[in-house]
C-alpha cells in the first residue's frame, strides 16, 4: 500500500514541484496552502509523513508541529520542515519542538528523496 | 601733725600700694604667684564695701540711732551666707559671658541692648556721685580733725578746697592705678591687690581703736556693757519695719553696686572663692563692726558736746593723745575711701567708655570710614577721662550738698539708686520671660521716683527742688511731694523712695516683659543666662580655659581626615622643634590651624569651632550669622551639584533611548535581511526544483516540460523583480535618485497608467468612473516616476478588489499649489489594524501568487512621493480600499533635492 505524505506550504510553485517527485516515487501525495485547515485533517487521520513549510500566512509551522506533537496520534508523525529564512536560530526551535528533519530551500531534489525515504523506513 | 607732714603721710601711703599693685601685676604676668588668685584676696576686695562711711560713719550712725548701724551689715551678710546661690549664678554668668560691668551684664542678657547699657550707666554715675562725695568729705573731715595746724597754711581748712586736691589725687592715682593696660577681661590684678592690703590696714586700724577704748580706756567688756547701758536713749529703739527696709536696701546694694560687681563678679576667676568668702566676709563684716557701738559710746561719754560723732574713731585717740594710734585711724579712714573711690571710679569709667563713648565714637567713625585699627589707645584715653568726669561728679555733689549731711543718709541715697537695677537683674537669671522692654521700663520708672523721691531733695531745699514744692508738691499737687508720694506719708524719706521706686519698678518690669516679644537674640541670651549651669558641664571648661593638642587633633582629623590632620600636626610639632604630632598651643599654632580649617569648613565656623575648642572666646551672634551664611553656600552648590546629577541622568537616558534605538535598527535590519532571504530562495527554490525535474525529463510529456519550463521562466522573472525593487527602493530611500522633470499633462498620465495596468489580471473588466475635465492639469514633475506610482495603486486594485462587479473612481481636486488624485475601489477595503502596515516593506496582507510580489510596491510609492515633495496615503471610511495621491503642480528642482538632505539629517539621528 502507498505511504501517504501530506505536504502543507503556500507557494504553489514549491508544492507542486514536491507533489511531482513524491508521486514520481511512490508516494501518495496531498498538498495543503492553508495551515489552519490541514491541522485539523492531520488530528483526524494522520498521514505517514508531513513536509511543513514554516512561513504560512496565518500559521507558522512552528505551531503546526507543537500542535502535533501534544497530540497523542501525531506525537511520533515523521515531519521534515522545510524554510526559505535560513536562520539558525530557526533550526534550533524547530528540534527543540521535535522536528525529525530539518531543510532550507532552495533544496535538491535527491535530498528531499533520501530524507523522505529515510523517515518513512524508521 | 602739720598739714604737710600728713599730706607726705598720705603720698607715702599711697607710693606703698603702688608698689604692691605693680608687684602683684609683675607676678601675675609671670604666671607666678597663684596667692594673688586665692580666695583670701577676693574676700579681702570685697571688704571695698566697707568705705569711709563704714568706718567713720558707723560710729556716728551707732551715736545717733544706736544698733541701727547693723543694718548695714546684715543685709550683706544674710546675701553671702544665706543667697550665695544668687551670687554663684551671677557670678559664672559674669565670667562664662565676659561681663564687663552690672551695664554689660544687663545689657548682654537683654540681647545686647544698647539702650539698656546706657541707662544703667547714667543711673549709676548718677547713684555713685553721693557716694563718692561721702568719701571726699570723710578724707575732708578728717583732714581738718587731724592736721595741729590749722592756720598753717592760710587754706588749709577751706574744706572744699581739701576736697578738691583730695578729688585731684584720687583721680590721679586711679588712672595710675587701672587704666595702665587695658585688659581683656577688664580684671586688674594689681589693684584688687591693692585693695586686699587696704582691707587689712582698716580693719587693723579700726579694731585697735576699739581694743584702745574697750580695754585701755573703759576695763573691759563688761564695764563697756554697763556704759552701753547708761547711755541708752530713746532712739535707741529698734524700729522694726526701717530695720526691715535697711537690711534689704544694703542686702540689694551688695549686689547692685557697681564697684561690688565689679569685685565681686568681674575679678572673680573661680568659683570656689565664692565658697569661701560666703563665711569669710561675714566676719570680716563681723569684727569691723565689733567695736562700733563702744567707740560710739566711749566717744560721746568723753568728747566735749557738739563734737561730730563721725570722726568719733580719729578725735578719741587724738584727744587722748594716742598720736599713733590716731595716725593709723587716718590711714584705716584713708584706705576705706581711696579703696571705695578707685574700684568705684574703675568701674564706672568701664560703664562710661563701653556703653557710651565707644558706640557713639564707632557709629560717627563708621559713617565716615571703615577702619579696624587698634582701638586701646582710646578705649584707655576714654577710661582716663571718665574716671576724671566722675570724680569732678563727685566733688561737685560734695561743694553743692555743702558737705553737712550725714555720712549714713548720703550712702543710703546711693543704695536706693542702684537697687532699681534689682529686678532687671534677677529677672536676667531667673526669668526666661524677661524682656528688653520690661527691664528698660523698670529701669527707668524707678529710677525717675528715685531721682525725684531721694536724689534731689537731698541735695537740700532750694537747690533744685524748693521748699514750696517740698511742702505742698508741684503746682500743688499733694500727691507728688517727694517725701510723700500718692499720699503716703507714714514713712520716713528713705523707704519712702524705696517702696515706691521697686514696687513701681517691679510692675513695669513684669507688666513690661510680658506685653512684649522678645527678639531671637534676647531668647537666645535668656537660655544662656538662665540655664547657664546646663550649659557649663563641668568645671573644667574654664579651670583649664586652653584646649590641649590632644583636644584638638580629633577634631582636624574630623574635618581633614586622619593622614592630613596628623602630617599637619606633626610639621607644627616639628616647626616648633618637638617630637610627635602634639604641638604646643601658640597663638602662631592656632592661626595657622584656624587658617587651614578655614580652607575646609569657611572662615567663620574655623573660629567658631576654634573658640570652642580652645575655650577663650566667647561665639557671638555674628559668627553664627556668618556660620549660617557658609552653611547657606554650601547649601547652594549642593544645589548646583544636583542640577548636574540631573543633567547627567537626561544624558544617560539620552544616550540609552539612543542605544534602545540603534539596537531596534539592528534588530529591523537582521528582519529585513531574513526577509530579503526569504523572498530570494522562495522563487529559487522553484526554479531549483523544476530545473531538476527537468533535467532527468524521462518520460514526461511535452506539455508537463512546457509547464515546467514556464514555471521556471515566470519566478525568474519574479526574481529579477524582486531585485529590481529593491533596488529602486534603496536608491529612493538614499536620496540617490535621479529625478527627470519634465512637464506632463495628468490626464495623459492617468490614461498611460490605466493601460498599463490593464494587464494585471487581464481577464477582469473594472468599470472606471474619471472626471476627465478636471484631470486636464499641466503638471511640471518626474512623470515616469509619477505613473510607476499611479500603476502601482491601480495593479493593487486589480489584485485585491474583491467585489463582484469591480469599480475604480479616480477623482481630481487642486489645493493650494497641490493635486490630489483618489484612487478608490469599491471592494472591502484594508482592515483598520493594517493601514498602518501597508506602506512597510514586506507588508504583504495576503499570501504571494495573489499578490505576485515582494510586498515593496507601496513602500516604493511612498518612497517616490516624498521625492516628488507630495505623499501618498490611505483614506479610511471610503467604502473600499481608497488612496490620495498628492503632489505639487510643479516641482522646483530645489524641493526635490530639499527631501534627500532632509532623510540624510533623520537617517544621521
Amino acid at each position: 500500500m502507498e505511504k501517504r505524505v501530506l505536504v502543507i506550504e503556500d507557494e504553489p510553485n514549491i508544492s507542486e514541484a514536491l507533489r511531482f517527485i513524491l508521486t514520481r516515487n511512490g508516494w501518495q501525495v496531498e498538498v495543503s496552502a492553508d495551515g489552519q485547515a490541514a491541522l485539523g485533517r492531520l488530528q483526524n487521520d494522520p498521514p505517514d509523513l508531513l513536509i511543513l513549510d514554516l512561513m504560512l500566512p496565518g500559521i507558522t509551522g512552528f505551531d503546526i508541529l507543537r500542535s502535533l506533537r501534544s497530540q497523542s496520534l501525531t506525537r511520533d508523525l515523521p515531519v521534515l520542515m522545510l524554510t526559505a529564512k535560513g536562520q539558525a536560530a530557526d533550526r534550533v526551535e524547530a528540534e527543540r519542538l521535535g522536528v525529525t528533519r530539518f531543510m532550507t530551500k532552495p533544496f535538491a531534489n535527491a535530498e528531499v528523496l533520501a530524507a523522505v525515504h529515510a523517515m518513512a523506513r524508521a | 601733725m602739720s598739714f604737710n607732714m600728713l599730706v607726705l603721710t598720705c603720698i607715702g601711703y599711697v607710693i606703698f600700694l603702688f608698689a604692691v599693685a605693680s608687684a602683684a601685676e609683675r607676678s601675675a604676668a609671670a604666671g607666678r604667684a597663684r596667692w594673688l588668685r586665692s580666695s583670701t584676696i577676693y574676700t579681702l576686695s570685697l571688704s571695698v564695701y566697707c568705705t569711709a562711711w563704714t568706718f567713720y560713719g558707723a560710729v556716728g550712725y551707732a551715736a545717733r540711732s544706736g544698733l541701727e548701724f547693723m543694718t548695714i551689715y546684715l543685709g550683706p551678710t544674710l546675701v553671702f551666707v544665706g543667697w550665695w546661690v544668687l551670687l554663684r549664678k551671677l557670678v559664672r554668668i559674669g565670667r562664662e559671658n565676659r561681663v564687663t560691668s552690672i551695664a554689660d551684664m544687663i545689657s548682654a542678657r537683654y540681647g545686647k541692648s544698647n539702650l539698656l547699657g546706657v541707662i544703667v550707666t547714667l543711673l549709676c554715675i548718677a547713684a555713685g556721685a553721693p557716694y563718692i562725695a561721702l568719701q571726699l568729705q570723710s578724707i575732708a573731715q578728717s583732714f581738718t580733725v587731724f592736721v595741729s595746724d590749722p592756720d598753717a597754711m592760710g587754706l588749709s581748712t577751706d574744706r572744699n578746697l581739701i576736697a578738691f586736691w583730695v578729688a585731684v589725687g584720687l583721680a590721679f592715682f586711679t588712672i595710675a592705678f587701672g587704666t595702665r593696660t587695658l585688659d581683656a577681661n577688664e580684671q586688674h590684678h594689681g589693684v584688687v591687690t591693692a585693695i586686699a592690703v587696704e582691707a587689712v590696714v582698716k580693719l587693723v586700724a579700726l579694731l585697735a581703736v576699739g581694743i584702745f577704748v574697750v580695754w585701755f580706756v573703759a576695763s573691759g567688756p563688761s564695764d563697756i556693757l554697763t556704759r552701753i547701758d547708761a547711755q541708752a536713749l530713746p532712739e535707741w529703739e529698734i524700729q522694726p519695719g526701717r530695720w526691715t527696709g535697711l537690711i534689704l536696701l544694703s542686702a540689694i546694694a551688695i549686689v547692685c553696686l557697681p564697684r561690688m560687681f565689679q569685685v565681686a563678679v568681674v575679678e572673680n576667676t573661680e568659683d570656689r572663692h565664692l565658697a569661701t568668702a560666703s563665711w569669710a566676709f561675714p566676719l570680716y563684716l563681723f569684727l569691723i563692726s565689733l567695736f562700733v557701738l563702744p567707740i560710739a559710746v566711749i566717744g560721746m561719754e568723753l568728747m566735749p558736746e557738739g563734737s561730730n560723732p563721725d570722726m568719733f574713731v580719729l578725735t578719741l585717740p587724738l584727744y587722748l593723745g594716742q598720736d599713733g594710734l590716731a595716725l593709723l585711724s587716718f590711714l584705716g579712714g584713708f584706705s576705706a575711701a581711696t579703696s571705695m573711690v578707685i574700684v568705684a571710679a574703675l568701674a564706672l569709667s568701664t560703664m562710661v567708655s563701653n556703653h557710651i563713648v565707644v558706640p557713639l565714637w564707632l557709629r560717627m567713625r563708621a559713617a565716615r570710614q571703615r577702619d579696624t585699627g587698634d582701638m586701646r589707645l582710646l578705649v584707655l584715653n576714654v577710661r582716663r577721662l571718665s574716671i576724671t568726669m566722675i570724680l569732678a561728679l563727685g566733688y561737685i555733689y560734695y561743694v553743692i550738698t555743702g558737705g553737712s549731711g550725714a555720712l549714713a543718709a548720703i550712702g543710703l541715697i546711693a543704695f536706693v539708686g542702684v537697687a532699681q537695677c534689682l529686678p532687671a537683674l534677677i529677672g536676667a537669671l531667673y526669668w526666661r520671660g524677661a524682656s528688653r522692654t520690661g527691664a528698660a521700663l523698670g529701669l527707668i520708672v524707678g529710677s525717675i521716683i528715685w531721682f525725684y523721691a531721694l536724689f534731689l531733695p537731698s541735695f537740700g531745699p532750694d537747690i533744685f527742688l524748693s521748699a514750696r514744692v517740698m511742702e505742698s508738691g508741684p503746682f500743688d499737687l499733694a500727691w507728688l511731694r517727694p517725701y510723700s508720694l500718692f499720699g503716703l506719708t507714714t514713712l520716713d524719706p528713705l523707704l519712702h523712695a524705696l517702696f515706691w521706686s521697686l514696687l513701681l519698678n517691679v510692675l513695669a518690669f513684669c507688666a513690661g516683659s510680658m506685653f512684649s516679644f522678645p527678639s531671637p537674640i534676647e531668647r537666645v541670651q535668656s537660655a544662656l543666662f538662665v540655664n547657664v549651669y546646663e550649659r557649663a558641664g563641668p568645671a573644667r571648661s574654664w579651670t583649664r580655659p586652653v584646649a590641649e593638642a590632644e583636644d584638638l587633633l580629633p577634631m582636624a582629623q574630623r574635618i581633614f581626615g586622619a593622614s592630613e590632620a596628623q602630617t599637619f600636626f606633626r610639621v607644627q610639632a616639628a616647626a616648633q622643634g618637638k617630637q610627635g604630632f602634639l604641638p604646643d598651643i601658640t597663638p602662631e599654632f592656632l592661626e595657622a590651624l584656624e587658617l587651614k580649617l578655614a580652607g575646609s569648613v569657611g572662615a567663620a565656623t574655623a573660629h567658631a569651632m576654634l573658640a570652642q575648642s580652645v575655650g577663650t572666646a566667647v561665639v557671638s551672634v555674628e559668627d553664627l550669622m556668618a556660620v549660617a551664611s557658609e552653611t547657606a553656600q554650601i547649601m547652594e552648590y549642593s544645589a548646583q551639584l544636583e542640577a548636574k546629577s540631573e543633567e547627567l541622568t537626561r544624558t544617560a537616558r539620552k544616550l540609552r533611548e539612543a542605544n534602545d534605538k540603534l539596537q531596534t535598527l539592528s534588530v529591523q535590519k537582521d528582519a529585513f535581511l531574513s526577509q530579503i532571504s526569504h523572498e530570494l530562495r522562495t522563487p529559487m527554490t522553484s526554479i531549483r526544483a523544476f530545473s531538476e525535474i527537468l533535467m532527468d525529463a524521462e518520460g514526461m510529456s511535452d506539455e508537463e516540460q512546457t509547464h515546467f519550463a514556464r514555471i521556471i521562466h515566470d519566478e525568474s522573472i519574479r526574481l529579477t523583480r524582486l531585485l529590481d525593487d529593491l533596488l529602486d527602493l534603496s536608491v529612493l530611500e538614499h536620496g540617490q535618485v535621479q529625478l527627470n522633470i519634465t512637464p506632463a499633462n495628468l490626464r495623459e498620465l492617468i490614461d498611460k497608467s490605466i493601460t498599463a495596468s490593464n494587464s494585471v489580471q487581464a481577464d477582469r473588466t473594472f468599470a472606471l468612473h474619471r472626471s476627465r475635465d478636471s484631470e486636464d492639469i499641466e503638471i511640471l514633475t518626474d512623470a515616469g516616476r509619477l505613473s510607476q506610482v499611479f500603476i502601482n495603486v491601480l495593479s493593487n486594485s486589480r489584485k485585491y478588489c474583491d467585489a463582484d462587479h469591480p469599480r475604480m473612481k479616480i477623482k481630481v481636486q487642486r489645493r493650494k499649489g497641490m493635486i490630489e488624485v483618489d484612487f478608490i475601489d469599491n471592494g472591502s477595503g484594508i482592515p483598520r489594524d493594517k493601514q498602518a502596515l501597508i506602506f512597510e516593506k514586506f507588508s504583504r496582507l495576503t499570501d504571494s501568487l495573489q499578490a505576485g510580489g515582494a510586498g515593496l510596491g507601496l513602500a516604493i510609492c511612498r518612497e517616490i512621493m516624498h521625492n516628488l515633495g507630495g505623499e501618498i496615503a490611505y483614506v479610511p471610511g471610503q467604502g473600499g480600499a481608497a488612496f490620495r495621491v498628492s503632489f505639487p503642480v510643479s516641482l522646483q528642482a530645489r524641493d526635490a533635492l530639499s527631501r534627500p538632505g532632509k532623510d540624510a539629517t533623520e537617517a544621521a539621528e
